[in-house]
């Protein structure tokens, strides 16, 4: 068993150096004064300053946290109510249909989603005049949705490790479901509430596919003003706005882990 | 349980399961049904299946033209047949790679697990377009990989390496890795060493104990990370787009220029639903495997 493990961690170092050095190469080229990706000329904060003096970034940019807000709000309501049901309802009628709505947003190739969703929107537009026009309400019920699967996921494999048995003492001791849940099940799993909702913002701010579907022509998000810039070519403000939220990722992880870690041991007191 | 708590019961319930089915599942009949109109000209670009006819009767009009395009035209049978390559061969990558990786950090000591783990997610969080832009970087005619093979006198011109097929592989494995390392390191995590050890105690050398115990037992850990990469890679747009030629026509990126350039919503529709079916499969087994979790 030992015997393997320099060939082992050989390989998890190249995985993580293959993982890691084009990230390390964005934050690089993000602080250099030229242009080129090949030339280093010198340590600058240019385009940075160029970054934010990009009106149609900033704003797009504005735009998408208040869509990632709100839509990882929804589907933590959502994707929390899925997983709890999942993980304690036991069997009930139309169970297997409801576990299979659940996971095959996981996985469904996001075309298919968005453009399901708009066909779905433009035939309620017709049918009942309601979204009179497509933009932020549309692009957040979509994300809602396939971010509620993945909240869903982290809270059912998170209540599979609460002991059940809790829940039933504060039962038995004659609390009301909505009190045990209350006071009891969501303490207990608030840590996967917390990454949960992390990943439910972050979804929803990383998402081209499916907002460029269901959006109109009043709201661009982005992912779209990156996405178009790109298809001109590379400017070092991208490599700015990465290095940006690498580190506003990077932090938010290790604050989620560090009160993950104070909220499982709080749990477990 | 009283009367009140089955009706909060049934609300429980209700929420999620009428918000999936009208967001989630409702969208999918619209689909098919839109495959089946004719293209035309209007807000919204297709005609509606039942209408009016001049005498007065309402009839349904199915239209089959968007599918038999479909397998009329080799250009979208290709379509599919490179996408299900390209995914199936970027599942198998992501899968040498990232067996090692997950099996490096479920030995690993059970206080750095959590750290390592986390390592492999983090890319993950941050923005997809951005860390494909990172490749362009790389592999562009002028980046940073041809730079360092110029510098080094290995190549005398740059090589092409954007905009081909090893790109696409390079972007794809890229940015699903993560996918393939979770549930291979959920089920390899939960192997019991004792296993391990009673096979080299029966006198297994340990690359046979690992074919014979380790292998056989994460097979439902290689099943579900190869799901999660191989599905959605099928029908993946931005990666194609983005580091893939001219010719790397994919399902994804047929389908968006069916739908945004040539405003063939039926078309668009017709793809999504043989992508869709293409997909069956798969995605039963994977549910297969979730609903098991």
């Amino acid at each position: 068993m030992r015997r393997r493990l320099p060939w082992l961690s050989l390989a998890l170092g190249a995985g993580y150096a293959f993982l890691y050095l084009p990230i390390a190469l964005l934050v690089l080229l993000s602080f250099n004064d030229s242009r080129l990706v090949t030339s280093w000329t010198g340590f600058s904060f240019r385009w940075y300053v160029a970054l934010w003096n990009n009106d149609a970034l900033v704003s797009a940019a504005l735009l998408s946290l208040r869509i990632a807000t709100v839509s990882a709000t929804g589907a933590l309501v959502l994707g929390t109510l899925a997983g709890f049901v999942l993980a304690r309802f036991g069997l009930f009628r139309g169970r297997a249909l409801f576990g299979a709505m659940v996971a095959a947003p996981l996985v469904m190739p996001e075309v298919i989603t968005g453009l399901s969703l708009l066909l779905l929107f433009v035939s309620l537009a017709e049918a009942v005049g309601w979204p009179g026009e497509r933009g932020v309400t549309t692009i957040t019920i979509a994300h809602v949705t396939f971010a509620a699967a993945y909240v869903a996921v982290v809270v059912q494999s998170r209540l599979a490790d609460v002991d059940e048995s809790l829940e039933e003492a504060a039962m038995d001791l004659g609390a009301r479901p909505w009190t045990v849940f209350g006071t009891i099940t969501l303490p207990l799993i608030a840590p996967a509430l917390a990454s949960g909702w992390l990943l439910a913002f972050t979804l929803s701010l990383d998402d081209l596919v499916i907002a460029s579907f269901t959006s109109g022509p009043g709201a661009t998000t982005l992912p779209m003003v990156v996405f178009s810039a790109m298809r001109l070519g590379l400017t070092p403000e991208l490599f700015a706005l990465a290095t940006i939220i690498i580190a506003l990722v990077t932090v938010a992880l290790f604050l989620a882990l560090r009160l993950g870690r104070v909220a499982s041991a709080a749990a477990r007191v | 349980m009283t009367g009140t708590q089955r009706i909060g019961r049934r609300l429980v319930v209700a929420l999620p399961y009428a918000w999936l089915l009208l967001f989630f599942l409702g969208p999918f009949l619209i689909v098919a049904r839109i495959a089946l109109s004719e293209a035309a000209l209007g807000i919204p670009p297709y005609a509606p299946l039942l209408r009016w006819t001049e005498e007065n009767v309402l009839t349904l009009v199915l239209n089959l033209g968007s599918f038999a395009t479909l397998f009329d035209d080799p250009f979208y049978v290709d379509a599919y047949l490179r996408s299900l390559n390209v995914a199936f061969v970027s599942a198998l990558l992501c899968l040498l790679l990232g067996y090692p990786m997950a099996y490096a950090i479920a030995l690993a000591p059970a206080h750095r697990r959590n750290l390592l783990l986390l390592l492999v997610i983090l890319p993950f969080w941050t923005s997809f377009l951005l860390r494909v832009m990172a490749w362009i970087g790389i592999l562009q005619d002028q980046g940073v990989l041809n730079g360092a093979l110029l510098s080094l006198g290995l190549i005398d011109e740059p090589l092409r390496l954007l905009y081909t097929d090893f790109a696409v592989y390079v972007g794809i494995v890229y940015c699903y890795l993560p996918f393939m390392v979770l549930p291979l390191y959920a089920t390899l995590a939960r192997l019991d060493p004792v296993l391990l050890q009673a096979a080299a105690d029966l006198g297994a050398r340990p690359f046979r104990a690992f074919v014979t115990v380790t292998l056989p037992l994460s097979l439902p850990g290689i099943v579900a990370g190869f799901m999660l990469v191989f599905i959605p890679a099928v029908g993946e747009f931005v990666i194609p787009e983005l580091l893939g030629g001219p010719d790397a026509q994919l399902v994804g990126r047929v389908l968006w220029v069916e739908f945004f350039q040539n405003r063939d919503w039926p078309m668009a529709s017709a793809l999504a639903v043989a992508l869709l079916l293409v997909l069956v499969i798969p995605i039963a087994v994977f549910q297969h495997l979730a609903a098991r979790r």
